[in-house]
């Protein structure tokens, strides 16, 4: 499977974080499950001439291309005309190369939020007019429009993140270079379905905090994050919490809230990142599926139940209480 | 004279664009065009302080951590926080991961692979180069990123993942590490120490360390010269006189790096000019905006009343970077720039001789591989494990602060001004800001482009060699040169 990977408005965070992906031989990896990488902005030789030659052969037919990768939000400002991210050495704003080549690509692959929606670069008074290649933020658009496929019959494939998960990515490519991907995998957002079905909340380290109600108060605390440091884990389509990142990590088991990096619009949650949004003392984003009376009724009682243990290690950085060691066998 | 426009160059962490004038077979002169504009200054504009701790480390993918830190120390200065000692030693552990990591990237991923282009077939070396640096499939590039892969799982553990983590907090860091795990971490740093030795140096960290001068290096290299990667690269520079190539302006800046409990920095800073360091005056920096497609209302900024506004037609503007000046002259930053300040005799040495050159930046950045790594030994043996590792604070409603700090690539400075516990103001001077920066009002040309001119062009060439490996030799990140 041919790939071209092409970055835009975005950090290049979601290829050094691919660098990340969990094999002792990446290029291996690549290789042995039938991904060729065509040009890579940070792994190939290839630069100025030899790359537009190698477009040329693609937009000419010569060369098939069969997922296109784009990391970073497309620019189409100012006033509609692409010249915030020109192509170096191409006289061409990038939004141009990205809708021609996208044409004739088999598959079209969002790597990243910014690609998928806008993301971090869409954020503020979007100032670059920032979108995704089929949405802007939450509505199907964006610069290759709501009705676009590609040639191999899907939609974007939205492999959303801030940055993407490494996995996300080898295990998205993997399957289409298997030709064992199609539409049913993927969510109502074009996100690809092995990832999206889960919740951060799922595995978080913090989880018996989190029914007791035993929030973390100040940074470094080790309780739940979602009553007072902004935590949208219980909200957030993602498995970080059973598929770790770099090892053994994680937004939460790093100490700080999930903000829920592969939602569209996540850059503007409407109120300061670190501080969960309250209305009469309850959080405003309620977990997924779960009506608010049950979720404030089960919240009291929880409070109320919290073992003391709990209730210490909560706003402490270390346990503190350690548990009972009972001297009868666990039954 | 003949006119090259050469891009998209790759290998530089976001798109750039060279414009040369060539005339027999040299540079005369060039200019270096960021082509890419996202806004992060407009963006922060309005934000409620604390989001800075979200967005800015997104501004770059491979200097992430570098932007938190720089973020989190204004804000600490804004409300007066002072981190505990385990706070500043697990910042400046996760900002030297990526810090280290970052010059691994460079050498193995980023630099080297020049060396397998067919212009160079003829060489003794060109075979052996392959075998070691060829994209996707060299031993050593892959043994590179598998190196990388283990070393950032560090991060992990320390700071929840890379890049873009926010456990880097004004009042320390939000990850408590325990015993057990301060073991596991130590035991992961050796892990690194290992294939430095074996791979990279083919030495113990302690002798490349000890190197004093460049007869030292050379001699070192002569007693086993295939063994380790940095030997070869040495004969490689020898051969094609890398010490002669990409001249910098003689003038040097480190903000100093890793700030230790007790004071001061683990490599200390300042401005080195002409064989002397003296302190650096913060408030002699101003960027001038004259060729960005950039307002230059109210001539050259202090970037503490910085103003970034697009102005895409502006007659004269070739680039949507800003031009940094240090009291009106061109500087260069970077691993160089932190060797000198700190000290180091064999990056002393070879500066003198030679002054700053393709050669002296990237052993400048091995050399920092080799000296920082036994630091972080230190760094984790020093956390004291059940203390605090982030102090509780609050930010005032208005100020101004800044936050100042070493990326792998150099200096950067972040400049924040608070109104109404909003950002009024936030402006950001990145590595490659100064690095890059275009001509100034003075029509002088900024770093790279004055280290370009003179650069050999040989016939045929579209997208030079030598250029190549000018311009990487500052491991330039394009996408935190203009943010
Ligand atoms: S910190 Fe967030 S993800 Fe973890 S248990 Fe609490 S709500 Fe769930
Ligand atoms: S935990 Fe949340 S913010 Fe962190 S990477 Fe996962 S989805 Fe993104």
């Amino acid at each position: 499977m041919n790939v071209l990977w092409l970055q835009s408005g975005g950090c290049g965070g979601c290829s050094m974080s691919l660098l990340c992906a969990d094999t002792t031989d990446f290029h291996g990896e690549l290789r042995d499950a039938g991904i060729e990488l065509l040009w890579h902005p940070s792994l190939s030789l290839e630069s100025g001439a030899e790359v537009t030659a190698l477009f040329d052969r693609i937009l000419d037919g010569e060369l098939p291309l069969d997922a296109l990768c784009i990391e970073g939000a497309l620019l189409r400002g100012p006033h509609g005309s692409g010249r915030f991210h020109i192509m170096a050495g191409t006289g061409q704003p990038m939004i141009h190369w990205v809708s021609r080549l996208a044409a004739c690509a088999r598959h079209v692959v969002a790597i990243g939020s910014c690609a998928a929606w806008g993301g971090v670069t869409a954020g503020g008074s979007n100032p670059t007019e920032a979108c995704g290649l089929q949405y802007d933020d939450e509505v199907r658009g964006g610069l290759l429009g709501a009705e676009f496929r590609a040639a191999g019959g899907l939609p974007v494939i939205n492999v959303a993140g801030c940055p993407t998960h490494p996995g996300w990515v080898i295990d998205t490519l993997t399957a289409l270079a298997a030709g064992s991907f199609n539409e049913a995998d993927l969510d109502t957002l074009g996100r690809p379905r092995f990832f999206a079905d889960q919740l951060v909340h799922h595995g978080c380290s913090r989880n018996e905090y989190y029914e007791f109600k035993a929030s973390a108060e100040k940074p470094s605390d080790l309780g739940c994050m979602m009553e007072h440091l902004g935590c949208k884990g219980t909200q957030a389509h993602a498995d970080c919490n059973t598929r770790p990142w770099n090892g053994e990590g994680s937004c939460t088991r790093g100490g700080y809230a999930c903000i829920s990096c592969t939602e569209p619009g996540f850059q503007e949650p409407g109120h300061p990142f670190h501080a969960t949004p309250k209305l009469a003392g309850i959080p405003i984003g309620l977990p997924t599926d779960m009506p608010k009376a049950w979720f404030v009724a089960l919240a009291s009682l929880s409070k109320s139940a919290t073992p003391k243990r709990v209730k210490v290690n909560a706003v402490s950085d270390h346990v503190v209480v350690p548990p009972v060691a009972k001297r009868t066998r666990l039954k | 004279m003949s006119r090259l426009i050469v891009g998209p160059f790759n290998r530089v962490e976001g798109d750039l664009e060279v414009t040369l004038d060539v005339a027999e077979g040299r540079v005369v002169s060039a200019h270096v065009n960021a082509p890419m504009y996202r806004g992060f200054e407009q963006i922060l504009r309005g934000r409620d302080p604390h989001d800075a701790l979200v967005y800015v480390p997104r501004i770059c993918g491979i200097c992430s951590v570098s932007q938190s830190v720089a973020a989190a120390r204004a804000l600490a200065a804004l409300g007066g926080i002072t981190m505990p000692p385990n706070g500043q030693h697990v910042t400046n552990l996760v900002l030297a991961t990526e810090n280290l990591a970052d010059h691994l990237t460079h050498f193995y991923l980023f630099f080297m692979p020049d060396f397998v282009r067919p212009v160079y077939a003829g060489r003794p070396w060109h075979a052996e180069a392959a075998r070691r640096f060829a994209p996707h499939t060299g031993e050593r590039v892959r043994a590179a990123i598998a190196a990388r892969q283990r070393w950032f799982t560090l991060l992990g553990t320390l700071a929840g993942k890379w890049p873009h983590t926010q456990s880097l907090d004004p009042g320390g860091s939000t990850r408590a590490i325990d015993a057990s795990e301060r073991s596991r971490l130590l035991a992961r740093v050796r892990e690194f120490r290992r294939f430095l030795e074996a791979v990279t140096f083919g030495a113990a960290l302690e002798e490349v360390a000890a190197l004093d001068s460049e007869a030292a290096l050379d001699a070192w290299v002569d007693a086993d010269p295939q063994r380790g990667d940095l030997r070869f690269f040495l004969q490689i520079a020898r051969d094609t006189a890398l010490a002669a190539l990409g001249p910098g302006p003689g003038r040097f800046l480190s903000y100093g790096a890793y700030p230790q409990p007790a004071g001061g920095h683990a490599l200390g800073g300042g401005v080195w000019q002409a064989g002397k360091l003296s302190p650096l005056d913060v408030e002699a920096i101003r960027e001038d905006a004259t060729h960005a497609w950039l307002s230059d209302e109210g001539g050259a900024r202090h970037p503490a009343s910085g103003l970034t506004e697009p102005v895409a037609d502006k007659p004269g503007a070739y680039t949507w970077n800003k031009a940094p000046r240090l009291a009106g002259e061109v500087v260069e930053t970077g691993a160089i720039a932190r060797q000198l300040a700190s000290g180091h005799p064999l990056v002393l040495d070879l500066v003198r001789r030679h002054g700053a050159s393709v050669h002296g930046r990237v052993v400048s950045r091995l050399l920092e591989l080799a000296r920082v790594l036994p630091m972080m030994e230190d760094w984790l043996r020093a956390l004291r494990p059940g203390e605090a590792f982030c102090t509780p604070g609050s930010l005032p409603d208005e100020g101004v602060a800044a936050g100042l700090g070493e990326a792998a690539r150099g200096s950067l400075g972040h400049w924040l001004s608070v109104r109404e516990r909003r950002i009024a103001n936030y402006q950001i001077v990145a590595p490659t800001t100064w690095n890059f920066s275009p001509r100034d009002a003075a029509g002088r040309p900024g770093a790279l482009e004055a280290a370009l001119e003179g650069a050999p062009v040989q016939p045929g060439e579209t997208t030079p060699v030598a250029v190549q490996h000018i311009v990487r030799s500052f491991d330039p990140c394009m996408v935190c040169t203009v943010h």
